[in-house]
């Protein structure tokens, strides 16, 4: 048996936050280049699909940013619980409720002035999404309930609530979908046509809005509370050892409770951008796997803001470029790139050490060499 | 000449890039005890492990009797009679001491006749070796000493005419000490060979009659015992000379400032660990807790530092309650009061061995000034502390941005106890401060914790460690289950007396 035991204080930081994902990633791709093939379809060609749908033309880069908007705060919402070492699972349900929340601050308060609408409506996203992790945190942290099954439970216990209000409750009674009216227009939230109207250029509808922009504040947001305050410290010194947390006076209970909300609310944030931005209703079932998706992209992006941003831009590209494909080829079905989705999980996450002790290795002889010389 | 049983040749052995062995030569003769002596990561049990084919090395070779030899795994260690006894024992707990020995050598499918046979050849090496042990006992109901016994019995049941001891002492009491060496002579006279691997020098004197030294992966010495002192054996070990007693002032004692009445403390299995104990610490005084691990130090110490809740009694400091079994403060309220915490396990608790090194220096202070003004982290504040306090407890690497776990064992305690001396505290309490620490490291946390005394601190010093207990405290107790069984004063005390009472006997 041979064990390779590398130094890791030699190992330079880029190597496992650059090369190690970039490798795994790679892999990933190249199994999923075999599965095409194997349905009958040229992979080169399906990578050049991919690569025309997501950024060939304006509308379909767009909506890659849209969909890299919803990736990131799901992404961030896993990626702060994470530093606390909890797995928040219930992303899905938060986002939801969350929605619940823009709906019913905006619907209510639309009479204020348009500004303060969408501040306050970001602020009930926020409040609701953290509302639904609280449960489960509390139940954690008081009752030892473990957060992974609570969560996983409140998607489906969040799903069912909000069928119930779309059926009986918020319905729109004009129809009989489960959706509810729409918001007045004039609290909706800029598009990105309207945008480039403004400058005078024409583009066709795109489901990309202002939203990117808070969710770009977010990573900013996520990275300095991790990073720059003492809550963050808290927060990553219950995650990596309890017992010296206790030991220095900092609570467990109070820290996982404020990960978990925090992170709840990041999730909640993806109704501002489904509500407020495209569809200004709430439709059963709008999360649409975001919420299980950003699992992904935060393990993808090491849970750090400058890893998730990539990350949730590739998904971007895979959910749009994906969706071009489909329709160019028509032995590859949407349920493929689920598939793809499932083996870049695998590879970057599952199996995340799998090359990494002879790519560190490598690359540190390698450096050593030079150094010699 | 006879050739010796053991010759290392050459031995290399890196990991990725740390050379942990570096053409060690070492030759062990048959029928001798031989130490091995070295600090924490001097490359002594990296050496051992290659011996018992735990690891390959890397180049060099090894040679049995003049023949070499290639061991590729702990089975072919034990085939040429290799025999190892760990730090931490390999033993099924719920097992008798019959089954633990035979395991993986039972012979026969369904226990009968080789059972029989295996019994009485045990009975016989227990006779002739005296080791006194009930072959149908469980494991779970021996002590710690006895549980050794059985690490060498098994070795010896199958075949060992080479014995490695790694570090053997560390948890024995001074009692249990003496029986075990009783039995190593009794091998070496019945033409065994021993190799000892030990830091402490005291062990090197008493017992073997060749030594090598070891120091930062390279063999530095060879020597027989009775050629050498204490004081030479230490200055090769750590390269440069010295101190091993520690200078201490006559006592100033002032006023009593902590004050423990009736604590009595209950573990998390719920099992009472702290029963009824009371005690004074005057300022400009330090007092030892001597006691085998286990006997309530642990759970007493987390009482004390606000960490685990009072079953019963109470806590004062300066006169005023901290602690009843109704509520207590929390470790940073008590540090605010002046009551600094050096835990006695650094891993689990001390420190988070996955933050940088600035990030454990301000661990429990980080939400007082000037490290964090309104919850924001001062970064340069925290660098310039760090770069300050690094240099002053000489800790190495000198970076404050290196992940904690990447300083040896010697240098994450000077990183606590740095954290815990800095804002001169009134109280300091500290289990265990040169557990896994090297010997230059020892003599100057020792010089600290005196310094902090002569400033007038009161100091509580837990430690399984009797000579530093003795050569530290100005008053000593003894905890054996949980209840304090002596208090003397540390003049003329001698470790057999310590000794008794840890065993619970006096």
């Amino acid at each position: 048996m041979s064990n390779i035991v590398v130094d890791k204080s030699k190992v330079p930081w880029w190597v496992s936050n650059v090369i190690v994902p970039l490798v795994n990633l790679s892999l990933a791709l190249l199994v999923s280049g075999l599965f095409v093939f194997i349905a009958g379809e040229n992979p080169i060609e399906a990578v050049k699909l991919i690569i025309y749908g997501s950024f060939g033309y304006i509308q379909g880069f767009a909506y890659t940013l849209y969909y890299t908007t919803n990736f990131i705060f799901t992404g961030l919402a896993f990626a702060v619980a994470f530093h606390c070492r909890l797995f928040n699972i219930g992303g899905e349900g938060q986002a939801y409720i969350g929605g619940l929340g823009v709906f019913l601050v905006a619907i209510n308060l639309s009479f204020l002035p348009v500004p303060i609408v969408w501040l306050l409506a970001i602020f009930g996203a926020f409040l609701f999404g953290a509302a639904w992790a609280y449960i489960p945190a509390y139940l954690q942290s008081k009752r030892g309930s473990h957060v992974v099954i609570t969560t996983i439970m409140f998607n489906f216990i969040a799903s069912s609530l909000m069928i119930f209000l779309l059926v009986d409750v918020i319905r729109d009674t004009n129809q009989m979908a489960p959706h509810t009216v729409k918001l007045p227009e004039e609290i909706w939230l800029p598009s990105f046509e309207a945008f480039s109207g403004i400058l005078g250029i024409k583009i066709r509808y795109s489901p990309l809005n202002l939203t990117f922009l808070l969710a770009i504040a977010s990573l900013f947001f996520v990275w300095f509370l991790v990073w720059k305050t003492k809550w963050g410290y808290e927060m990553r010194a219950v995650g990596h050892n309890t017992q010296a947390a206790i030991y220095a006076g900092i609570s467990p209970h109070k820290n996982i409770i404020i990960a978990m909300c925090i992170s709840g609310g990041l999730a909640g944030l993806l109704g501002v951008n489904e509500i407020l931005g495209v569809s200004h209703k709430i439709q059963a079932g709008f999360p649409a796997g975001y919420g299980f998706t950003g699992i992904a992209v935060a393990l993808m992006g090491r849970n750090h803001p400058i890893g998730i941003l990539p990350a949730a831009f590739l998904f971007g590209i895979l959910y749009q470029g994906g969706s071009e494909v489909t329709f160019e080829m028509p032995n590859i079905t949407r349920y493929m790139f689920v598939a793809v989705q499932g083996l870049i999980i695998l590879f970057s996450g599952a199996l995340e050490n799998l090359f990494r002790p002879q790519i560190e290795s490598f690359i540190v002889r390698r450096l050593n060499r030079e150094v010699n010389v | 000449m006879v050739s010796p049983i053991l010759e290392l040749t050459d031995i290399n052995k890196s990991f990725g890039h740390v050379q942990a062995n570096k053409n060690i030569n070492l030759k062990i003769n048959k029928g001798t005890i031989h130490g091995i002596i070295g600090e924490n990561g001097a490359g002594k049990s990296t050496l051992m492990s290659i011996v018992f084919g735990l690891y390959q090395a890397n180049s060099g070779s090894i040679k049995i009797n003049g023949k070499e030899i290639n061991l590729r795994s702990p089975r072919d260690s034990i085939i040429n009679g290799i025999g190892m006894v760990h730090q931490h024992f390999m033993l099924v707990e719920n097992f008798t001491v019959l089954e633990n020995i035979i395991l993986g050598f039972e012979g026969e499918t369904v226990f009968g006749e080789k059972l029989q046979k295996a019994k009485e050849d045990l009975e016989k090496l227990c006779q002739t070796y005296n080791f006194n042990i009930d072959l149908d006992a469980t494991i779970s109901d021996l002590s710690v000493g006895f549980r050794q016994r059985v690490e060498i019995l098994k070795s010896l049941y199958r075949g060992a005419e080479i014995l490695i001891l790694d570090e053997p002492t560390g948890v024995l009491t001074p009692q249990e000490v003496d029986e075990l060496f009783k039995i190593l002579r009794s091998l070496k006279d019945e033409g065994k060979t021993i190799v000892l691997i030990t830091h402490k020098l005291i062990e090197i004197m008493d017992l073997t009659s060749e030594v090598s030294v070891m120091r930062q992966g390279e063999m530095v010495g060879h020597t027989k015992t009775e050629d050498t002192s204490k004081e030479q054996l230490a200055e090769m070990m750590v390269g440069r000379s010295v101190l091993l007693r520690v200078d201490k002032k006559e006592i100033k004692k002032g006023e009593t400032i902590f004050k423990v009445n009736n604590l009595s403390v209950k573990d998390d299995l719920d099992v009472t660990r702290v029963k009824d104990v009371n005690l004074e610490i005057c300022s400009g005084e330090i007092l030892g807790i001597a006691g085998v691990t286990g006997n309530g130090q642990t759970e007493l110490l987390e009482a004390l530092s606000g960490i685990r809740k009072v079953e019963s009694g109470s806590i004062e400091l300066f006169g005023e309650k901290i602690s009843d079994q109704n509520n207590f403060l929390n470790p940073r309220m008590l540090k605010e009061k002046g009551l600094a915490h050096v835990p006695e396990d650094r891993q689990r608790m001390g420190l988070i061995s996955d933050f940088k090194a600035h990030e454990n220096l301000i661990f429990g202070y980080h939400d007082q000034e000037p490290y964090s003004k309104s919850a924001i982290l001062n970064n340069k504040e925290i660098t310039e502390y760090s770069n300050k306090v690094m240099q002053e407890y000489d800790v190495r690497p000198n970076s404050p941005n290196l992940i904690t776990s990447n300083f040896s064992g010697g240098n994450q305690q000077k990183i606590i106890l740095s954290r815990e001396l800095n804002e001169n505290p009134k109280v300091l309490l500290v289990g265990q401060p040169t557990r896994g620490v090297d010997i230059g490291a020892i003599e100057f946390i020792h010089q600290r914790l005196i310094d902090m005394r002569d400033k007038g601190a009161a100091i509580l010093l837990a430690s399984v460690e009797l000579d530093e207990i003795l050569s530290l405290s100005d008053r000593i107790i003894v905890m054996f289950d949980g209840k304090i069984v002596g208090e003397k004063e540390n003049k003329n005390v001698t470790d057999r007396e310590l000794g008794l009472l840890m065993a619970g006997v006096a």
